[in-house]
């Protein structure tokens, strides 16, 4: 379950200030698919980042299961990211340098795991969107729709609960963005929360609910 | 967790090949040149043959005489007399053996002129300062009791004056027109070492060796060993006394001397004392201190610049890292890590390159007889310089890294 109460976010620069989100009042229920629309630059990713713990609000208050967070430390956090959340990004950001399978077992490599048990439960992972036959792969040896499934995988390997989705098919074609999808509609049935973002109205009708920004503000 | 940095280290290494080789260029240049010079400054002060006992040895290798005013000083080593009477009988030495430092003799083979180094020693000199016999055996009391004309030669002078490798005990040589009766060939020892090289040994009682000569300016040095480390302190404190004890003013050698001193001193301390006044010891550490700063620094402003331009290009990383539950300490770890890493494979590879260095210089006789190895301790620094190095130039990256706020790298489309 995540909450939000009167979450304000307001980037400053030298020159400018910009308030990117305005008194956002929000909660998503366990086990409810919420995607998120509006137009380029209006806060989403602002918003979804405040959700993961990736960024502080200016005002306001995040509770993760109940957990008021804004006093803990980057330790607590990291932790509470860990076991709580995985993260999915338009730009996929898997580890060049790193191995399909190595890339997957990325989350569990921040907590107390053997070497066998991770590479089972990455291997598990990969199975679940259909990549076991790529773990040796290089992030650069793969399609869009392929390095969108391995940052998937990478996102549910640690058995989260939430999940976040920032523009997963936005940089896939049409056939790879419904396949991705399909593995977040299929993840949300076994469970999971989840929260994304997308430009596709049709996509955002198949979830559970469509919240809608414009300029930082919540309009519906 | 270690085992995964290094895992991590060992793919960006191989997966980057010009990173890794403009990275292991300059840390394995640096390193292998402060290891030569390590092995170097070990091979001028440390305990090799012959002078293995230096580590628990004290020299006397000087007296300093000045007038009542301190106008004129004069530096020299000392008589064989006076040394023979008051440091051969220091209670607090093991073993004292005493040498002249610089004498130079002729011997002639084949018509060609053979310029020897000659050292003039007691029988305790054999002690103090451990030879190899390729052949024979040291001289002894009973050979200073009756004046014999004997001589220990070094293998160079055994093979330029009787040819080959075959013996020479027994046979005679002849140097600067005297006869002597060849008794023991040893191996040649390097100039770097002044008290203990040279071609040819004789006892102290040959007519040449000026050993008669009475007072204070000579030719002659000390090296006397303790028991134990420790036990250096005493032997420099019972000679201090000997000194201090001299009544003066004296006459000596067509001076009048008001102020004299003269020390028993560790070798490093001895060495340095023909350089400079006080304090060498430390003034030595600092110079090389600072040698191997400055030798180190280059690469380290490189290796830092590089890895500040990296985190631009794995910004990304670090974002995932820490959005998957990376603290920022665990980060700042790893890169700290992967720096030591490839700071410890770029020493790997310089120990190599310092070896083959090493053998050249070995080989090439720059310095004749010498053996620069590279021992234990080098090698343990060497290791110590690669972590310190790997460590400071990737704290400062690796914190900036650690830092860096991680939404803004993941937000970019
Ligand atoms: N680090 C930052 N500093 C200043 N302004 C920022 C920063 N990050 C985002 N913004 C601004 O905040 C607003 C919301 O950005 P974002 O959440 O990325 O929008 P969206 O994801 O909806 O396109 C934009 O106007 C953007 O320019
Ligand atoms: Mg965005």
């Amino acid at each position: 379950m995540i909450k939000l109460t009167a979450i304000e976010k307001v980037y400053r620069t030298s020159t400018i200030e910009t308030l990117a989100l305005d008194n956002i009042n929000l909660e998503i229920p366990k086990g409810e698919f919420v995607s998120i629309m509006g137009p380029s630059g209006c806060g989403k990713s602002t918003l979804l980042n405040v959700m993961g713990l990736l960024d502080n609000p200016s005002k306001g208050a995040v509770e993760i299961d109940g957990m008021e967070i804004s006093r803990y430390s980057d330790k607590k956090l990291a932790r509470l990211r860990n076991q709580k959340i995985g993260f999915i990004f338009q730009s996929f950001h898997l580890i060049n340098d790193l191995s399909v399978l190595d890339n997957v077992e990325i989350p569990l490599l921040y907590r107390t795991s053997t070497g066998r048990s991770r590479r089972e439960l990455a291997k598990e992972a990969l199975e679940k969107v259909g990549l076991s036959n790529r773990m040796k792969h290089f992030p650069s040896q793969l399609s869009g729709g392929q390095k969108q499934r391995v940052a998937i995988a990478r996102a549910i390997v640690g058995k989260p609960e939430i999940i976040l989705a920032d523009e997963p098919t936005g940089n896939l074609d049409s056939v790879m963005g419904a396949e991705i999808l399909n593995i977040l509609l299929q993840l949300n049935q076994e469970g999971a929360t989840i929260a994304m973002v997308t430009h596709d109205e049709q996509m955002a009708r198949k979830t559970n609910r469509l919240i809608r920004l414009f300029d930082g503000r919540q309009v519906s | 967790m270690l085992k995964n940095y290094i895992k991590i280290a060992w793919k960006v290494l191989l997966r980057r090949p010009f990173y890794t080789f403009i990275t292991l260029f300059g840390i394995t240049f640096t390193l292998t040149i402060l290891m030569v010079i390590a092995s170097f400054v070990d091979h001028l002060i440390g305990n090799h043959y012959p002078e293995v006992y230096r580590d628990r040895s004290v020299y006397i290798s000087r007296v300093k005489q000045q007038d009542s005013l301190r106008q004129s000083t004069r530096i020299s080593p000392l008589t064989f007399q006076f040394l023979n009477q008051y440091a051969a009988s220091l209670k607090s030495a093991d073993k004292v053996g005493i040498v002249n430092m610089f004498n130079q003799a002729n011997a002639y083979s084949n018509g060609q002129r053979i310029k020897l180094g000659v050292k003039y020693a007691n029988p305790e000199f054999w002690e103090v300062a451990r030879f190899d016999f390729l052949e024979g055996k040291p001289f002894n009391e009973a050979h200073i009791r009756n004046r014999d004309n004997v001589v220990v030669i070094s293998d160079k002078l055994r093979g330029q004056y009787f040819g080959g490798n075959g013996p020479a005990t027994g046979k005679t040589i002849e140097i600067d027109n005297e006869r002597f009766r060849v008794i023991g060939v040893v191996k040649g020892v390097p100039s770097t070492r002044p008290m203990t090289s040279g071609d040819a040994y004789f006892p102290y009682t040959v007519s040449k060796s000026n050993y008669e000569k009475q007072g204070y300016i000579g030719s002659f040095v000390v090296l006397a060993t303790a028991k134990t480390r420790a036990g250096r302190k005493a032997i420099e404190e019972e000679y201090a006394e000997i000194i201090r004890r001299i009544p003066k003013p004296l006459e000596d050698d067509g001076m009048r001397v008001y102020h004299m001193e003269s020390e028993a001193l560790p070798y490093l301390e001895s060495w340095l004392s023909n350089f400079v006044e006080e304090d060498g010891v430390p003034k030595f550490y600092s110079a090389l201190f600072l040698l191997a700063l400055v030798i180190l620094l280059l690469p380290t402003i490189n290796l830092v610049n590089l890895n500040i331009s990296r985190i631009v290009e794995r910004s990304s990383e670090i974002s995932i890292r820490k959005a998957f539950g990376a603290p920022s300490s665990t980060i700042l770890w790893q890169f700290v890590v992967e720096n030591m890493f490839i700071a410890l494979v770029g020493g790997v590879i310089a120990l190599a390159f310092t070896l083959v260095v090493l053998t050249m210089i070995n080989q090439s006789g720059w310095i004749p007889n010498a053996v620069l190895v590279i021992n234990f301790p080098v090698f343990l620094v060497s290791i110590l310089l690669c972590l310190l190095f790997g460590f400071i130039s990737g704290v400062y990256p690796a914190w900036r890294m650690s830092r860096m706020p991680v939404a803004d790298a993941l937000r970019a489309g």
